[in-house]
């Protein structure tokens, strides 16, 4: 069995890029797709740890966060044409009323 | 057999109790909506009834129409009505006869048997006080209820001829019978709480009825006065009660009383408890009684109906302090001190009244004073220890007193409400009934022999010279009081009843006797006003004083004390203090002859050469205005104080203080929330780094 570590820098990068699109970025579609690099960074985690240790439970964790990332991304997609119809921007920034 | 009717004693109250519920039900249910239903329409006689009212009802429908009865037929009288006149008195006049033969039955017993207590239930009980709804039937009590009763039941007949054209009947007749019931449990009570209870009961009737007519600001100004000041005296009596309890572990009157030697002996009760108990219990008599510095209250309360005035403010409520001193005379005769406080307030309050009567014009606040005056006399009586006196006083000023105001009710009656003496004159033959009858009353109250008032006062004029805690300045006080009393009182009829008319020509036109139910009272009060003495004649005249000795079980000590002086003291001193009182009195008539009517200029040149003294006993010595500034002022400014410094600016201000703190605090907080997504993202990173970053460093 190969030693994961390399498998858990890719996870690492892969967040951090997600994480760094999910702050900084204006755009509603593109925080989306960054929340998805960071569920499939996760992904790579399980799957290199499971196999590492022959366990098949972190393959099962990543089929099912994957299923989850499917339905999250319909809803998220849904609510973004929503906002899209009402306010005609999708930049988060401007979409600011939830505050005092 | 004939004790049985003692067992009945509980329908004395029982009865004017029915005729409360009874006519509060016709008031509320049949009354109220009519009177309701004639203020939403409006209707045109009502508006000369609301400034007739102030004065009483008839008054200014007398004046639109020329004969009242020719007006009530233009008003159909509701059918209640006569269902309320006749159990209004009713109730009451079938009380005085249980109370009659009560009292026969107990007069059946052997003299030191005379005492009958009637528990009907336990009431208040907790550890070891108890309280039970008993009533107590002894001499004293059964003078007060025959007082109570017969007296009342007079002015209630009274009443429904005077206040036969009044709008709310049924209401002023619930009041009346409450009233009648509440002074029934005052001095029938067999404890000092059930005394209480009915000392309460009769001061709210007495606000209820001073402002009977409460749409007149002065009426419920009067009537809240009288509650006020009623409280001080409360308050007095209240902790009194606790001190009896605290002191004998009981409130009932035989328990008490009986316990009195023995703690007494043991050294418990100390003459400075005795004194602390009197004093407390007397400043609830000064505050019920009317006596300085607490008798403000009193003229004022003749803002009520007439018959009101003769029932709750001259026969009885007002005597309700003289009671409660008689009933814990036991408690008086142990503090020396206290009787002297009575005494000496009581003859203070006799001739300082009587001095005010002499300048009043209002025929009414005439007689207030001077029931002020009479009540001090027996207050004199109770402090030299001449209970049987005092109690005595009270039953004949009850008689004469009840007579002279529901004789001025008479009078305010056919002048269409009008009170102010220098409007009436010449009234004797316009008036036969009421001038005879409240002449009789007059003789009375002035001590003129052979009638009530001289054989009652004399015997106080007498014990407070010769007894033990007598003393010869209260005699002067008393006999000066006597002459200026015989003063005023025929300055009130020569005005009233004598001399030319000074009536106005629109009021003069419609003077008319009163109807008999009127009348007829007035008539029987004046037999009682003439009789009623006769039961009390001192040995001296060759009398039987049988009213000293029906009251003897009750005063035993009192008696003592009394009689102890009286030896010392000759039959020829008795016959020639007597002649003294006789002869100021007469003085008295004589100056008011004089003054009033051979020569009517007089008075008008005493007043103008004086003016100062003059304005001053016009204006009641300023006593009110002093109060004014001396206390209702102070109180009302601290009130004030009270209200905006301390409740408006601290307590106001302690909870707004917090209130606007959240507010505060929340204003700065909400900023955190920009409501920019990215900004939230950002603190979840923040937080999950700190997070992660604590566990590993862990």
């Amino acid at each position: 069995m190969m030693e994961p570590s390399a498998y858990l820098l890719l996870s690492g990068i892969l967040f951090g890029i997600g994480v760094a699109g999910v702050v900084a970025r204006k755009n509603a579609l593109i925080v989306l797709m960054s929340v998805e690099i960071m569920f499939n960074a996760v992904n790579v985690a399980f799957i290199a740890v499971g196999s590492y240790l022959g366990d098949v439970t972190g393959s099962v964790f990543a089929f099912m966060v994957m299923t989850v990332a499917a339905a999250e991304a319909a809803v998220g997609l849904a609510i973004l044409i929503a906002i899209f119809r009402l306010k005609e921007t999708i930049d988060i920034t401007e979409l600011s009323v939830l505050k005092w | 057999m004939v004790g049985e009717i003692l067992n009945y004693l509980w329908l004395v109250p029982a009865l004017p109790l029915l005729g409360v519920i009874v006519n509060s039900g016709i008031a509320l249910f049949a009354e109220r909506p009519l009177l309701l239903a004639e203020d939403v329409h409006g209707e045109p006689g009502h508006g000369a009834d609301g400034t007739g009212g102030q004065s009483h009802g008839p008054s200014s429908r007398g004046t639109s129409a020329p004969k009242v009865e020719g007006h009530g037929a233009s008003h159909p009288s509701p059918p209640y009505r006569k269902l309320v006149a006749v159990l209004g008195p009713g109730v009451v006049g079938a009380s005085f006869l249980v109370s009659l033969l009560a009292v026969l039955a107990l007069a059946a017993r052997p003299p030191h048997d005379r005492l009958f207590v009637q528990v009907l239930f336990p009431w208040v009980q907790a550890g070891t006080f108890s309280a039970p709804a008993a009533f107590q039937l002894d001499p004293l009590s059964s003078v007060m209820i025959l007082v109570v009763t017969g007296v009342g039941f007079l002015i209630h007949v009274y009443s429904v001829g005077y206040m036969s054209h009044d709008r709310a009947f049924a209401r002023y007749f619930v009041y009346l019978n409450l009233f009648t019931f509440a002074m029934l449990l005052l001095v029938l009570g067999s404890n000092f709480l059930l005394m209480f209870v009915g000392w309460e009961g009769v001061g709210l009737c007495s606000y209820l009825l001073i402002g009977y007519w409460y749409e007149k600001k002065s009426a419920a100004d009067a009537g809240k006065k009288a509650f006020v000041v009623n409280r001080v005296g409360d308050f007095g009596f209240l902790v009194a009660v606790f001190l009896i309890f605290w002191t004998f572990g009981s409130v009932e009157y035989t328990e008490v009383f009986a316990r009195i030697p023995g703690l007494a002996e043991s050294g418990v009760l100390t003459t400075g408890i005795a004194t602390a108990i009197t004093l407390l219990l007397f400043v609830g008599a000064v505050g019920k009684s009317a006596q300085i510095p607490l008798y403000v209250w009193l003229p004022d309360a003749m803002e009520g109906p007439t018959p009101v005035s003769a029932l709750i403010h001259a026969a009885t409520m007002v005597t309700a302090g003289v009671y409660m001193v008689a009933r814990t005379n036991a408690l008086y005769l142990l503090a020396p001190t206290s009787m002297a406080v009575v005494a000496v307030v009581g003859a203070a309050t006799a001739i300082y009244s009587a001095t005010i009567g002499i300048c009043q014009n209002d025929i009414k606040r005439v007689l207030a004073y001077s029931t002020v005056s009479q009540l001090g006399y027996m207050f004199l009586a109770c402090g030299v220890g001449a209970f049987t006196a005092g109690i005595f006083h009270l039953m004949t000023h009850a008689f004469f007193k009840a007579l002279l105001f529901l004789g001025s009710g008479s009078v305010i009656h056919a002048l269409a409400g009008e009170q102010d003496m220098r409007k009436m004159g010449s009234l004797k033959n316009r008036l036969p009934v009421t001038f005879v009858t409240m002449f009789i009353a007059t003789l009375a109250i002035s001590g003129i022999p052979g009638l009530s008032g001289f054989f009652s006062k004399d015997e106080i004029l007498w014990k407070s010279f010769s007894s033990g805690h007598g003393h010869v300045g209260l005699w002067l006080v008393g006999t000066a009081a006597a002459g200026i009393t015989a003063f005023y009182m025929f300055r009130l009829v020569f005005l009233t009843f004598f001399g030319n008319s000074r009536m106005d020509p629109e009021v003069e036109k419609h003077v008319h006797e009163s109807p008999y139910s009127m009348t007829v009272p007035l008539m029987l009060l004046a037999v009682l006003a003439v009789a009623g003495g006769w039961v009390g004649i001192p040995h001296v005249l060759g009398g039987h004083n049988y009213f000293e000795e029906w009251l003897a079980p009750v005063f035993a000590h009192g008696a003592e004390g009394a009689a102890h002086g009286g030896a010392h003291a000759s039959a020829a001193l008795e016959y020639l203090l007597m002649a003294g009182s006789v002869g100021v009195a007469l003085c008295g008539i004589g100056l008011a002859w004089y003054l009033y009517r051979v020569r009517t200029e007089v008075p008008k040149e005493i007043a103008d050469r004086v003016p100062g003294l003059y304005d001053l006993v016009l204006n009641k010595y300023y006593v009110d205005e002093i109060y004014d500034v001396a206390i209702v002022r102070k109180i009302v400014n601290g009130s004030i104080w009270l209200w905006e410094a301390f409740d408006a600016a601290f307590i106001d201000g302690i909870v707004n203080g917090i209130a606007a703190l959240v507010r505060k605090a929340g204003d700065r907080a909400r900023r955190l929330q920009t409501g920019v997504v990215g900004n939230y993202a950002l603190s979840l990173l923040l937080g999950a780094v700190i997070l992660v970053g604590f566990l590993i460093w862990q």
